[in-house]
């Protein structure tokens, strides 16, 4: 789940990592109100939005006064950014950071990954900040230093001191730097992140070590224990057909195509969406219904699929492990009797209670195409929907 | 012979109360697994589907004399339950949950470093020996005993290669499915090798898919040190980067771990990756062909 930069720096803050003084605003009046609040000469308007590169597509700006302010809030809200993480529909700004503004020295990136090779923690750290760290690593890879930590000790000192000399930040702000880092691991690991980036880390005209940017992402699987991370999330950030799928713990993602598929298991729907490519079809979605799921959850899926305007079509490839085919079969009966079936289905069935499910399915009095194998499902539906 | 398991294996099943536990349980003992026993705190003395309950993982390995099991325990509670496994010394624990924060699975790697206890998973299928030994959650009847290895990161993707290489006539030797879970117990090279070693295993596939880069280290090894024909598939070709799809691990992110990378990293490795997910079977026969070993797997 991923978070906006304002909150990810409120949770910082709660860990010693030192950031700039800010407050969100929702509207112009309080854009400037809380720059006003501030009471610095500079401040900076910021777009919230769950992307990166907003400063490129014009979402970060310098402010001189509170007219400045007032201008580029007005400007900003309600603009919609394209940036390189947005797609070319780009995203709206609803909210805004006004924060001090800073006098930078210099930049560096900071960040927190999870390293599957070594299955570790790893803290990635170059003194080529503000730009994309998969920039730096493909032009100058030398210049970025990793520390592996052992989750026994967690980030030791030590190894927080040798990235500040590798990166040179100034000798007499080392200490203030492994603060820092000690801060941003604790932060990690406590609120299960999946991501912690600050680019840039910077370092200031006074003497300061400070995250002037935060990106957190936290572990999807880990929120049951965080409620205060979870409510954080920001729904207009999220695609509507997403939200609604995650309400039944269905794996969704809303893809370009107009073939509807509903699969169980992540690998097996990712290999459909493959092979309706193959085929010279488009896949609308990516759709795992998962292991557990019940009739009810079958049926929600199968709602959804179909809200989608663009699905011409819909191919259902279940192989039956963990989800039984009859649940499946009644799920899929049930929603096309609750929504009205009005595009081709084509099914494709197998694995546990196979026979069951097939006969539920042939006894539903309903117009559904049965496939005898992916390969054939693909291509039937392919078929049916050009 | 086969890699894991065999016909001699004694499991426990680790929250055997609960309903998918329950339903597995059931078939796993109909397959003929030697399910000896069960776990779930404070069902202990209890008994289901014939087979006693007890409180702690320790007290049914010193009762049953069981050296694996296999885990149902929900999300939260199933690191735990991995550890408890360890700690009992078991062979081998294969944990068929999903959804385990991944800083919980980065402890439990850590703490199993020089422990005897192989974990296969999480958030995987588990493991088959066909006619011999089913745990885990995979349907029994698509399986023919045999000598083609199968190891994948996607259980559905597992069965659908199972059942193209049995209705072609080619039984397994093992099925291992080790999770689409960015950490895990066992990776595709420890089955890799594991297949090498074992005689009655000919051929291996491997089903891979996005996210991370363990199919490029995979079949860097393969070309090291592999003696036997080793044929793959990537899931996720039209995955669009950024977005999970589905596991945990399958993600592109920052242009590393994509199929394309993959599908050529294993085609330079000597490993012949099946175009679309439905010639998996039809790819494997090939290799068999070309290697001269077809009429060694074809069981009828």
């Amino acid at each position: 789940m991923n978070i906006h930069e304002y909150q990810g720096k409120e949770i910082l803050r709660q860990y010693g990592v030192l950031v700039p003084n800010g407050k969100v605003a929702f509207t112009v009046e309080e854009a400037v109100e809380a720059a006003k609040e501030l009471g610095t000469q500079i401040s900076v308007v910021k777009a919230q939005i769950h992307a990166g590169g907003r400063g490129k597509a014009g979402g970060v700006k310098v402010a001189k006064n509170l007219d400045d302010v007032r201008t580029y809030a007005t400007e900003i809200l309600g603009k919609t950014l394209v940036t390189h993480q947005t797609g070319p529909e780009g995203k709206e700004v609803k909210r805004l950071l006004i924060e001090e503004g800073c006098d930078i020295k210099k930049e560096y990136y900071i960040g927190l990954v999870l390293d599957r090779a070594t299955s570790r923690v790893v803290l990635m750290a170059s003194e080529e900040g503000g730009t994309e760290i998969e920039e730096v690593a493909e032009a100058t890879p030398e210049k970025i230093f990793k520390e592996v930590v052992d989750p026994v000790v967690g980030l030791t000192a030590y190894q927080a001191r040798r990235i500040a000399f590798n990166i040179n930040i100034p000798k007499e702000l080392v200490g203030q730097a492994v603060k820092f880092m000690m801060g941003l691991y604790t932060a990690f690991v406590e609120k299960d992140c999946s991501i912690a980036e600050i680019n840039p880390l910077v370092v200031t005209g006074d003497g300061k070590v400070m995250a002037l940017d935060a990106k957190l992402n936290f572990d999807a699987n880990a929120l049951y224990r965080h409620k205060d991370i979870l409510a954080l999330r920001d729904l207009d950030e999220e695609d509507a057909k997403e939200i609604e799928a995650s309400k039944f713990d269905l794996s969704y993602i809303s893809l370009d195509g107009n073939i509807g598929c509903m699969v169980n298991g992540a690998g097996l729907a990712m290999a459909t969406m493959d092979i309706v490519k193959h085929y010279g079809g488009d896949p609308a979605n990516f759709l795992d219904v998962g292991g557990g799921a019940t009739a009810e959850k079958v049926t929600e899926a199968f709602k959804i699929i179909l809200s989608d305007p663009n699905v011409k079509g819909i191919f259902v490839n279940i192989f039956g492990g963990i989800m039984k085919c009859d649940v499946i079969a009644t799920g899929v009966v049930e929603a096309a009797k609750q929504v009205g079936l009005s595009v081709p289905l084509v099914v494709r069935l197998e694995g546990t209670n196979v026979d069951l499910g097939k006969q539920i399915l042939n006894e539903s009095g309903l117009n559904i195409i049965a496939a005898e194998s992916m390969a054939d499902g693909a291509q039937k539906i392919v078929s049916l929907v050009k | 012979m086969s890699v894991f398991i065999n016909k001699d294996t004694k499991v426990i099943v680790q929250g055997i109360t609960g309903s998918t536990a329950l339903f597995h349980t059931k078939q796993m003992l109909e397959y003929g697994t030697q399910i000896v026993g069960g776990v779930t705190p404070g069902k202990g003395g209890t008994e289901v589907e014939g087979v006693p309950v007890f409180n702690t993982l320790e007290e049914a390995v010193k009762v049953t004399g069981a050296n694996a099991s296999v885990i149902y325990v929900p999300a939260a509670f199933a690191a735990d339950a991995i550890l408890e496994a360890v700690d009992a010394e078991l062979d081998i624990a294969i944990c068929i949950t999903e959804h385990i924060p991944v800083l919980d699975m980065v402890k439990v790697k850590r703490y199993m470093e020089g422990k005897k206890t192989r974990l296969v998973g999480p958030n995987c299928p588990g493991v088959i020996t066909p006619d011999e030994c089913k745990i885990g959650i995979m349907p029994g009847y698509i399986h023919t005993k045999g000598h083609v290895g199968v190891v994948s990161r996607s259980g559905t993707l597992t069965y659908e290669a199972v059942h193209q290489l049995t209705q072609a006539g080619i039984g397994q030797s093992t099925a291992v499915g080790i999770g689409g879970d960015p950490v895990n117990g066992t990776d595709f090279i420890d089955v890799l090798k594991a297949f090498n070693e074992d005689p009655e295993t000919y051929a291996v596939i491997m089903i891979g898919e996005i996210g991370g880069t363990a199919e490029e280290e995979a079949a860097e090894w393969v070309k090291a040190n592999m003696t036997k024909p080793v044929v793959g598939f990537i899931g996720g070709r039209t995955a669009p980067p950024g977005k999970r799809m589905g596991h945990a691990g399958a993600i592109i992110s920052g242009g590393k771990g994509t199929a394309d990378e993959k599908i050529r990293v294993m085609n330079e490795c000597g490993i012949k990756v099946a175009d679309t997910p439905s010639v998996m079977g039809v790819t494997l026969i090939e290799a068999l062909k070309e290697n001269g070993l077809y009429e060694k797997c074809k069981t009828h």
